[in-house]
C-alpha cells in the first residue's frame, strides 16, 4: 500500500484538480482504492491541503514576499517548537521552517505593500522575547515556484514529420 | 540535359503523410496526436553535460565509431539490463539516430536480389532502406487478432532461398506491439534453420509495460552472431533532436558498417555523445518516471477507447496505440483527414505504415494527460457523429 499512496502522492502534488475516476484509470486501481487512501490520507494531515499556485505578478495585484532570517533562543524545556509556533500563529506568516546553518528560521511573510511586511517585522517579530535578530530580504521575482517556471508557458514546439 | 536523376530513388515512393501534416500545421487550433517523439524534455543533467563539454571546447570528432567512453558505458548498459556482452571495442558503432543504424546494417548485408522480410506495419524507413541497398522488401503483414506480433508461420511462409535478412521492429512504432520471449524464441529457431540475419530494431525498449520486460533478440542462445541490435537514446532519454544512435554486433557485420559511417558521416556529433555518457550513467530514474507517466496515460487512452467502442488492442510497448476503425467504413485517410477537418485532430492514418495498416489509427500518447483529454473528447464526438448519421 506504500507504493499506492506514493504513487498517489506524487501525481497529485503537481495535478490536484484531476478527478477521482481519472486518477484511478491512470494509476491502474479502482476508484474505491484511490478515493479511501486520499481520504486516509487526510485524516492522517498528511495530504495537508490543496492550493492553487498562483503568479501574482501577472495580475496587476499587490503583492510582496519576504524571506526572514530569524535568530532566537530556544525556550526551556521546549526547544524551538514553541518559538515557531508563536510566529506561524501569526496569519500574515506564510511558512516558517526551521533550519541548519548561521540562523533559526526561515520565516516567509506575505504583505500588500514593502512597508506592511516591514512593519510586521518591526511591530510583531523582532519584539518577540526569544528572538534575537532578523534580517529580511524581499523577492524581486519569482522564477520558479513549486517546480513550476513562472517565467514562461511551455508551448509543443515538436513539428510533424515522417512517423 | 540529361535526367540527373538515379532511377532507384525516384522510384521509391515519397511519404504519403506529407500533404496531410502540411495541412495540420498549417491549421492553427488543431490539436495533434500524431506526434513521435517524446513530450518531455531532455533530463537537465544530461543537457547540462552536452554544456559543459561545448563549454570545455570538446568541439572537434569523435573516432569513427564514437567515444571511447560512450561505448563502454553502452556495454555497460547492455550487459546490465539484457545480459548482452558486447565488446566496445569491435561490435557498437555510435550512429546519427537508430536510422543510420538501419540503413548502414542494411547496405553493409545486402547483395542486388537479397531479400529483406519486413513485417508491418512498422516504421517508414526500413523499405526505402533495403530498395537503396539494392535489396528487395518482403512484406509480411501482422495481423490484428495476433495483437500485431510475428509468427514462426509468417516468417516461414514469406521466406525464399534469396532471403538474407529479417527486420524485427519491436516494441513497435505504430502498434505498440510486443514480442514475448516465447515469440522470440519461436523466431530465433527459423533464423537458425535458414540461415538468416536479423536487424533489431530496440529503439522503444525502455518503453514497455506490464509484467514482463523488453527481451533483446540478440541475448537468445545463438542469435548474437545473427543480429544487428540497433537502439538509442531518443525515446528512452527523450533525446531525439540529439540525433545518437547506436549499433552493436559481431565484429564482420560491424567493421564493414563501421566503413560506410566513416566514409558518410565521419562520427556522430560530439556534444550529443557526451551528453549520452551522462544519460547512460546517471539516467535511470528519469527513464523509470517517465516510463510510468506513459503507462499512465496508456491506461487513459485506453480506457477511453473502450468508453466510445472503438476497438483496441492493449499495446504494451512504445508510445503508441492503434485503435480499429473499420465499422465507420472509411479509409485511414478519409477518417483521419474528417477527423481533422470537423473536430481538428490529427491522427496518422495506420496507411502511413504499410498497406495493412488500412482500417487502424496510430495514436499516440506522447502527450499531456491535459492535452490527451481535450482530444479524446473531440474524437469522441466525431465518433458519435459518425454513429447517428449511419443510422
Amino acid at each position: 500500500m506504500e507504493g499506492m499512496r506514493e504513487k498517489i502522492l506524487t501525481f497529485i502534488e503537481k495535478n490536484s484538480r484531476i478527478d477521482l475516476k481519472e486518477l484511478a484509470i491512470v494509476l491502474g486501481v479502482d476508484e474505491v482504492t484511490v478515493a479511501n487512501e486520499l481520504e486516509q490520507m487526510e485524516a492522517e494531515n498528511i495530504i495537508c491541503g490543496y492550493h492553487t499556485l498562483i503568479d501574482w505578478d501577472k495580475t496587476g495585484i499587490e503583492k510582496v514576499t519576504a524571506l526572514i532570517e530569524v535568530r532566537v533562543t530556544p525556550q526551556r524545556g521546549m526547544g524551538f517548537d514553541k518559538v515557531a509556533e508563536r510566529i506561524y500563529n501569526y496569519p500574515e506568516v506564510n511558512s516558517v521552517y526551521l533550519i541548519s546553518g548561521s540562523f533559526d528560521f526561515m520565516v516567509t511573510i506575505e504583505g500588500k505593500t514593502l512597508r506592511e511586511v516591514s512593519q510586521f517585522v518591526s511591530d510583531k517579530l523582532s519584539p518577540l522575547e526569544s528572538v534575537l535578530s532578523t534580517k529580511t530580504n524581499f523577492i524581486l521575482k519569482k522564477y520558479k515556484d513549486h517546480g513550476t517556471v513562472m517565467a514562461e508557458q511551455k508551448k509543443d514546439e515538436r513539428e510533424l514529420m515522417t512517423p | 540535359m540529361r535526367n540527373p536523376l538515379s532511377e532507384t530513388i525516384v522510384g521509391i515512393e515519397p511519404s504519403g503523410i506529407r500533404k496531410f501534416f502540411d495541412i495540420v500545421s498549417e491549421m492553427k487550433d488543431a490539436i495533434s496526436l500524431g506526434v513521435g517523439e517524446p513530450d518531455f524534455d531532455t533530463p537537465w543533467h544530461i543537457r547540462d553535460e552536452g554544456i559543459y563539454s561545448l563549454e570545455k571546447g570538446r568541439t572537434f570528432y569523435t573516432s569513427n565509431a564514437g567515444l571511447k567512453e560512450l561505448k563502454v558505458e553502452i556495454s555497460k548498459y547492455l550487459y546490465r539490463k539484457y545480459n548482452l556482452e558486447y565488446d566496445y571495442n569491435h561490435e557498437i558503432v555510435v550512429t546519427v539516430g537508430g536510422s543510420e543504424a538501419i540503413d548502414i546494417a542494411m547496405r553493409a548485408m545486402l547483395d542486388p536480389g537479397d531479400e529483406v522480410l519486413i513485417p508491418q506495419p512498422s516504421y517508414v524507413s526500413y523499405l526505402p532502406c533495403t530498395v537503396l541497398a539494392n535489396g528487395k522488401p518482403v512484406i509480411i503483414e501482422l495481423k490484428a487478432e495476433d495483437e500485431f506480433r510475428l509468427t514462426k508461420e509468417e516468417v516461414e511462409a514469406a521466406i525464399t532461398p534469396k532471403t538474407k535478412i529479417l527486420v524485427l521492429p519491436f516494441p513497435n512504432n505504430p502498434t505498440g506491439a510486443v514480442m514475448r520471449k516465447k515469440d522470440l524464441e519461436a523466431i530465433a529457431e527459423v533464423v537458425e534453420k535458414h540461415d538468416l540475419f536479423v536487424i533489431s530494431d530496440e529503439i522503444y525498449s525502455e518503453l514497455t509495460y506490464g509484467d514482463e520486460s523488453h527481451t533483446s533478440f540478440a541475448s537468445l542462445p545463438g542469435m548474437k552472431d545473427r543480429t544487428i541490435t540497433i537502439n538509442g537514446f531518443s525515446k528512452s532519454h527523450a533525446m531525439t533532436g540529439w540525433r545518437l544512435g547506436y549499433a552493436c554486433g559481431p565484429r564482420l557485420i560491424l567493421d564493414q558498417m563501421l566503413k560506410i559511417h566513416q566514409f558518410a558521416i565521419m562520427c556522430a556529433p560530439t556534444t550529443s555523445q557526451y551528453a549520452a555518457v551522462d544519460a547512460l550513467k546517471n539516467g535511470d530514474e528519469d527513464v523509470a518516471m517517465m516510463r510510468e507517466q506513459y503507462d499512465g496515460r496508456r491506461r487513459y487512452v485506453l480506457h477511453r477507447f473502450e468508453e466510445m467502442g472503438l476497438p483496441c488492442f492493449e499495446p504494451l510497448g512504445a508510445f503508441y496505440t492503434f485503435p480499429c476503425i473499420k465499422e465507420f467504413g472509411m479509409t485511414s485517410d478519409e477518417f483521419a483527414n474528417a477527423l481533422l477537418k470537423d473536430q481538428k485532430v490529427a491522427v496518422v492514418p495506420g496507411t502511413a505504415f504499410g498497406a495493412c495498416g488500412e482500417g487502424f489509427l496510430r495514436i499516440s500518447y506522447a502527450y499531456s494527460l491535459e492535452s490527451l483529454k481535450t482530444a479524446l473528447d473531440r474524437i469522441e464526438n466525431f465518433v458519435i457523429k459518425l454513429r447517428k448519421q449511419d443510422k
